[in-house]
């Protein structure tokens, strides 16, 4: 397999959100907004990439049995990592995703390739696995918050260009799954016909 | 190299190393933003006072007050130019919200009227009660946004409720409880700093009524 193939896979193929329906938590509750699924996605992405990266260094150094728990603690680590440095450097992204950013950890995207990717593959394969799937992901994120944000309050990316209120149903709770469900549909379509 | 054999030894020394690495690379990292963070934090609290006084030449987030009142405390900043009071900003705080708790910052004139309020934290639904923040509620055509009603208010002769309380404050549409939790937090607001204007050094409201005891 080209590493092409290992990093585009994330965007379409194998998208983590749209055809694994992969770490759902946080695309549900996070993108209210473009902004807010880009800023998800990229914390994501570095998560997914470190742990990737640092699973596929020590993977011959764990015993099987305490696989599992021993990648947990590093993708724990690297959540906190960015929980703190957000916190630090961009207080007002963080405000808005606030308890998602430590559900990073449970996010069942990144443990997934650690166990099932980087556990079994080289460094340079495994980090552009992670690279793939985590701007893949992110892509979801933005489409899934760019649909919502127009369609529920008029503007995009904090762009308004409608006068008062959206059909506010999309930017509550409802409106994730009625606009994911419609995304899934249109990717697997796109999807079908590649194939 | 072949893969390490899952002894007892082994996952002991492993699990041992790794969490060992872990919590240093945390430590470090913990030490290396602990300032930014502090820093951060005190920016936005800045800021927020600054919104809701007028101006003033110190360092009102320096100069702290705290009163506790009924489950948690209030914070008194004051604002201070050529050594007059020129505003006390409040922070105050609801449980009456549709989703927990609201933290607002209120703004009083020396004489206890109202200036500004800012909220801080919230968690509000999108759309419906999250237009107390000033910039989600703000009308291009007219300028103002739902919390201008509040400012120049005199809470002696405004009272802080609902007009579906028989208040005087305009709710916004479709989230009354938003709207009551806010007049609460205002409210309370008021009500401790009356408890301390001496301690605060501005001048008597007297004559104030204080809010009746609704229970």
């Amino acid at each position: 397999m080209s590493q092409w193939n290992n990093f585009s896979r994330g965007f379409f193929k194998e998208n983590a959100v749209f055809v694994l329906l992969l770490g759902l938590c946080p695309t549900l509750g996070v993108t209210t907004s473009a902004f807010n699924g880009l800023g998800m996605g990229l914390a994501t992405t570095f998560v997914l990439l470190m742990s990737n990266i640092v699973v596929s260094i020590i993977k011959r150094h764990i015993p099987d049995k305490v696989r599992i728990p021993s990648y947990i603690v590093i993708i724990a680590s690297f959540v906190t990592i960015v929980e703190l440095v957000m916190q630090a450097y961009i207080p007002d992204l963080f405000a808005a995703l606030g308890l998602f950013i430590p559900l990073i950890v449970v996010n069942c995207l990144v443990l997934g390739r650690a166990e099932a990717f980087a556990s079994k593959n080289n460094l340079i394969t495994a980090a552009i696995d992670g690279m793939g799937m985590g701007l893949g992901f992110t892509m979801a994120l933005v489409m899934l918050g760019a649909v919502r944000e127009i369609l529920g309050s008029g503007s995009l990316f904090g762009f308004k260009f409608i006068q008062g209120d959206g059909m506010i149903v999309f930017v509550l709770a409802p409106g994730a799954f009625l606009a994911l469900g419609y995304l899934i549909v249109i990717v697997n379509k796109i999807n079908k016909k590649k194939a | 190299m072949a893969k390490k054999e899952s002894t007892f030894r082994n996952m002991v020394f492993t699990l041992f190393l790794v969490t060992l690495f872990a919590s240093s690379a945390l430590a470090l990292i913990y030490e290396v933003t602990k300032g930014p963070i502090a820093e951060a934090k005190r920016l936005k609290k800045a800021n927020a006072i600054g919104e809701v006084v007028p101006a003033f030449d110190n360092d009102p987030g320096t100069e702290v007050k705290k009163l506790a009142i009924d489950r948690d405390t209030l914070y008194f900043y004051r604002a201070w130019t050529d050594g007059k009071v020129t505003g006390i900003a409040v922070e105050s705080y609801t449980y009456a919200g549709f989703s927990g708790l609201i933290t607002i910052m209120v703004g009083f004139l020396p004489d206890g009227t109202l200036n500004d309020v800012a909220v801080l934290e919230h968690a509000e639904t999108p759309g419906l009660g999250d237009k107390m923040e000033k910039d989600k509620s703000f009308d291009k055509t007219s300028g103002e946004s739902w919390t201008t009603q509040f400012e120049g208010k005199d809470p002696r002769n405004y009272s802080l409720m609902v007009k579906q309380d028989n208040g005087d404050v305009d709710a916004i549409t479709a989230a009354t409880i938003t709207s009551r939790a806010f007049c609460d937090a205002v409210q309370r607001a008021y009500d401790g700093l009356l408890e301390v204007t001496d301690e605060l050094d501005i001048d008597a409201i007297s004559g104030s009524t204080r809010r009746p005891n609704q229970e």
